[in-house]
């Protein structure tokens, strides 16, 4: 469709496709899903962060033959998860590299004698030397991966960066931290596994995925493409922790059903789910930045450090976006960007919502205000002088050639929050006030696809077919999690085609029946799978005109005949497409340079803060969000999208903080690990400009990560602006904001003296 | 035989949705287990399994319990209302067709138990405050919306628009 045209089905708000399931509590989660004779799985975990395995006992308290028990040695195929790297094990060999590490599986008929038994095995560990934290494994005097602990590195370089800070009027150095985050998907991870002779494994799970599963289990298993089958389940919730973890639990659960010969389920309670399953990557961005005597940036010399736990998975790929997010969403000459993900002895960290981004822009958009403080520079000038605009070049020489409204953006923000007249306002109450009231403002884009050459790697097929029972099915391997899929894909299909949004349904995510159109994940599944239904269901448009005689403007009961003629001919109805880059497009992963993504999208987001200077707990009080992500295709999914991405970026900021003991988490229980409740929650505006975009399904963009990006860096931008002290770690909890104010009050006392 | 040591499973009797149930369960079993595996009633969810994130809310006696706090004893001669008693297909509950409408609901599983509490919420107080929302809420964890259109939703059945048909497009954010 063109972009300008009018739509039917598009940009309403139809409702959510299975909705209604949901709300009469009957949608069937995994462990709402009993089967006959079915058994429960359970984990032995590593009870330290490195060391070698010396002996497995099992105590003979435990009547063993009731069990089913399964080691490395039961492992018929390739003892490795299938992601980027193989490194990590299924079951560790050996040697364990983190807490948590899966080292036996058990099964038992009856799930409540399952913890006993787990307490019975007894693994005897020569403990090693642990490497916790970047900096330790950055000293590389104890390697725990490859040759030097790097899982990962990038060189990002455009123009020449040590030449510029001669000319400099203002150099400006800084660090930022973000600390690990925890999905806290309601829903736990949980699989179930089914073995049978003639058609081989089959996997149930909550999760994103399905075909990264079906591809570990292939290996793991060593079976032929057609003997393993993967199913999702309704899933409560995911925000990328159910991207490459349930390739690890299915594994775990087939070997179970595989050895057992039973149905074998394994959920994990919300401890063990906290304790063993990945978080966001924690990060350290230094910046130091030249610029010249009216603000403008001369260069940007950017170190991007993250700490990516014992395994590869997904850290090279989550760094590869935070590199390419880190100058934030400005125009600059000369940039390098040097950065590298350490190994250490931690869970590894995995997929979540913003994938690096959100760490990235953090310290970018940090370091403006300090940058804006330090050169006397109202911060909201600063970010104007040096926005990226049509035709500029970002830091890998991509030149921006869809509209850049950034301006727009920020105007809107300014004047939908009453930014000046609220900072105003502030200023003047603040110093009769135990309570500080500030206002912080982040920039910033978000990549929408996978990042570089991904897409074209990934080749994804996705369509339609047609159901003899007169349904349109969307056949995808992209999963519902709450974002919308289901509602999102059936709409363009129904507005494509020219049919209703009842004609249409989602086929079953099953690896027997959809192709693999690609993961469901970073922001691709409405923009880059939603362009393939798209072009899916004009295609099918035009073989009903060319072969079964459909003409001009043709009704839905028209449409089905035309379709019923196909099926006389071909016996089925299908129509499939397969990913083609946009022309123009190129990425070179040799030079990392290049169109990096084919879209983004845009935001600009403004947090009033109020910091109770007594309890020195720092609070959000309002939040505006403006963003430009190609034409909106549901205003109450897309709003429903940004709302709680700001919230989960909210409970980032100020909540959610992993407390690590020895390299184990602490607080993995929603007791102690706090996200944000309907009291913390600030009143939320959201407001879109749309410019439909020719890359994305019915002229959309990714949604669903940008949100997230924008509120640490707006909220502690906010704090500085209401006390006047720059913060430049998050977690920022109440003890984090008194230890650095009394500290800084300390040294005021001293220097007094 | 040890187990038989302990008293066996005693017969529990009380109410759901209307109907008078009787389950044989250990009197310290989870009223959450006992509703899901005894009674498959698997609407009601587990979250936490600690009474932090509100998924397995219940009304009981017309009080918002986490049934998994409550041992199946204490639910002997009780009334209990679970989200499938609520609405049905084609006759959804004013509550469930504000959640529906304004999207108050989006994986879905914390929403069995944000039903309740709403319902709770609305029983003791029809016209609730937005403070009085967040409050009467704040026991039940959403990690996808950011509440707001919970709130919404709520908003919308004391203001008695479910019981008209809502038109599309309503509850959505502005476009500009």
């Amino acid at each position: 469709m063109s972009t300008s045209e009018k739509t039917r089905i598009v940009g309403t708000a139809v409702p959510r496709k299975e909705g209604v399931d949901k709300l009469l509590g009957r949608a069937r989660y995994l462990d709402d899903i009993e089967r006959e004779g079915m058994w429960h799985g359970a984990t032995v975990r590593s009870a330290i962060p490195r060391g070698l395995i010396r002996a497995i006992g099992f105590d003979r308290r435990i009547d063993w033959s009731e069990f089913t028990v399964v080691t490395v040695a039961d492992i018929p195929g390739r003892n490795h998860i299938q992601l980027i790297n193989a490194d990590q094990p299924v079951l560790a060999d050996g040697m364990v590299n983190h807490c948590e590490e899966a080292i036996v599986l058990l099964a038992h008929a009856d799930k409540h004698k399952l913890r006993e038994a787990v307490d019975a095995v007894n693994v005897e560990y020569e403990p090693l030397k642990p490497v916790l934290t970047i900096e330790e494994s950055e000293r590389q005097d104890t390697i725990v991966w490859g040759a030097d602990n790097v899982l990962k590195s990038f060189l990002l370089e455009k123009g020449d960066v040590d030449a510029a800070w001669a000319e400099a009027a203002h150099i400006l150095e800084g660090e930022y931290r973000t600390g690990a985050q925890e999905h806290l998907y309601i829903e736990n991870n949980g699989v179930i596994a089914e073995r049978n002779e003639e058609s081989g494994i089959t996997v149930w799970g909550s999760l994103q995925c399905p075909y990264y599963v079906h591809k570990s289990l292939l290996a793991v298993l060593d079976l032929q493409e057609d003997k393993v089958r993967v199913i999702q389940t309704e899933t409560g919730g995911a925000f990328g922790g159910k991207e490459d973890y349930p390739s690890t639990l299915a594994s775990h659960a087939a070997l179970l059903a595989m050895k057992s010969g039973h149905v074998v389920k394994m959920t994990y309670d919300r401890m063990e789910d906290l304790a063993a399953t990945t978080k966001r990557h924690p990060s350290r961005v230094r910046h130091k930045t030249a610029l010249d005597g009216d603000g403008k940036l001369l260069a940007m010399d950017i170190e991007v450090a993250t700490d990516g736990g014992a395994y590869t998975t997904l850290s090279s790929t989550v760094l590869s976006r935070a590199t390419l997010h880190s100058p934030g969403p400005y125009v600059c000459p000369n940039v390098r960007v040097s950065s590298k993900a350490w190994a250490t002895n931690t869970v590894p960290y995995g997929a979540f919502r913003g994938f690096g981004a959100p760490q990235a822009i953090f310290a970018v958009e940090r370091h403006m205000d300090e940058i804006a403080a330090v050169i006397g520079m109202d911060p909201v000038e600063l970010r104007r002088r040096n926005f990226l605009h049509d035709g500029d070049t970002t830091a890998t020489e991509q030149v921006m050639r869809e509209p850049v409204i950034l301006d727009k953006l920020l105007d809107r923000a300014l004047a939908e929050s009453d930014y000046y007249e609220r900072r105003k306002r502030f200023a003047q109450e603040n110093p009769t006030s135990s309570v500080k009231r500030g206002l912080g403002i982040a920039a910033f884009y978000h990549g929408a696809g996978f990042t570089g050459s991904g897409e074209r790697y990934l080749n994804s097929l996705a369509g339609i077919d047609v159901t003899p029972d007169g349904k349109v099915r969307v056949l995808v391997a992209n999963t519902e999690f709450g974002q919308g899929t289901n509602t999102i894909l059936s709409q363009i299909a129904a507005e494509s085609i020219g049919i209703e949004y009842d004609d249409v349904e989602m086929a079953p995510v099953d690896t027997n029946v959809v192709p693999n159109s690609g993961p469901t994940v970073a922001s691709r599944t409405t923009m880059v799978v939603g362009k393939l239904i798209e072009r899916a269901s004009l295609q099918l448009v035009g073989i009903l005109r060319v072969r079964a005689g459909l003409k001009g403007d043709f009704t839905r009961k028209e449409f089905f005949a035309a379709c019923e003629r196909l099926r006389d001919q071909d016996g089925e109805v299908v129509s499939l497409c397969r990913y083609e880059a946009p022309e123009g497009i190129f990425w070179d992963d040799q030079m990392y340079r290049g169109e990096a993504y084919p879209a983004f999208a845009w935001s600009v987001q403004v947090a009033q803060v109020a910091v109770d200077m007594t309890t020195y707990s720092a609070e959000v009080e309002e939040f505006w969000s403006v963003q430009e992500v190609g034409r909106v295709l549901h205003p109450v999914l897309a709003g429903g999208q940004i709302e709680g991405g700001i919230a989960q970026g909210i409970g980032y900021a100020l909540y959610e903080k992993v407390v690590w003991k020895d390299g184990r988490m602490a607080n993995n229980q929603m007791t102690n690990y706090i996200m944000p409740t309907a009291e913390d929650v600030p009143q939320i505006h959201v407001f879109f400009e749309e410019i439909p975009c020719r890359f994305g399904g019915c002229g959309a963009k990714g949604i669903g990560e940008l949100p997230h990006d924008g509120p640490a860096p707006a909220i502690l931008n906010g704090i500085r602006d209401a006390i006047g002290v720059g913060f430049n770690a998050i977690p920022l909890l109440p003890e984090d904001l008194f230890a650095q104010l009394a500290t800084q009050e300390l040294k005021a006392e001293v220097a007094a003296l | 035989m040890s187990e038989r040591l302990i008293p066996s499973n005693p017969s529990i009797s009380f109410v759901v949705n209307g109907e008078k149930r009787t389950v044989n369960a250990p009197g310290m079993k989870r009223l959450l287990d006992v509703l899901r595996e005894d009674l498959h009633l698997t609407g009601t969810k587990e979250g936490c399994g600690e009474g932090e994130c509100g998924s397995c809310s219940v009304r009981m006696n017309g009080e918002l319990v986490n049934s998994c706090l409550v041992p199946a004893l204490q639910a002997e001669g009780a009334t209990i209302e679970t989200v499938e008693g609520l609405g049905e297909a084609g006759a959804l509950h004013p509550i469930q067709k504000a959640f529906l409408e304004c999207g108050g609901a989006q994986c879905g599983i914390c929403t069995p138990g944000m039903l309740m509490a709403t319902a709770q919420l609305l029983a003791v107080n029809p016209h609730p405050t937005i403070g009085e929302i967040r409050e009467g809420l704040a026991g039940n964890l959403c990690r996808c919306t950011g509440f707001k259109r919970i709130f919404d939703s709520v908003i919308a059945v004391a203001a008695g628009e479910m019981n008209a048909e809502m038109e599309h497009g309503t509850g959505g954010a502005h476009a500009g």
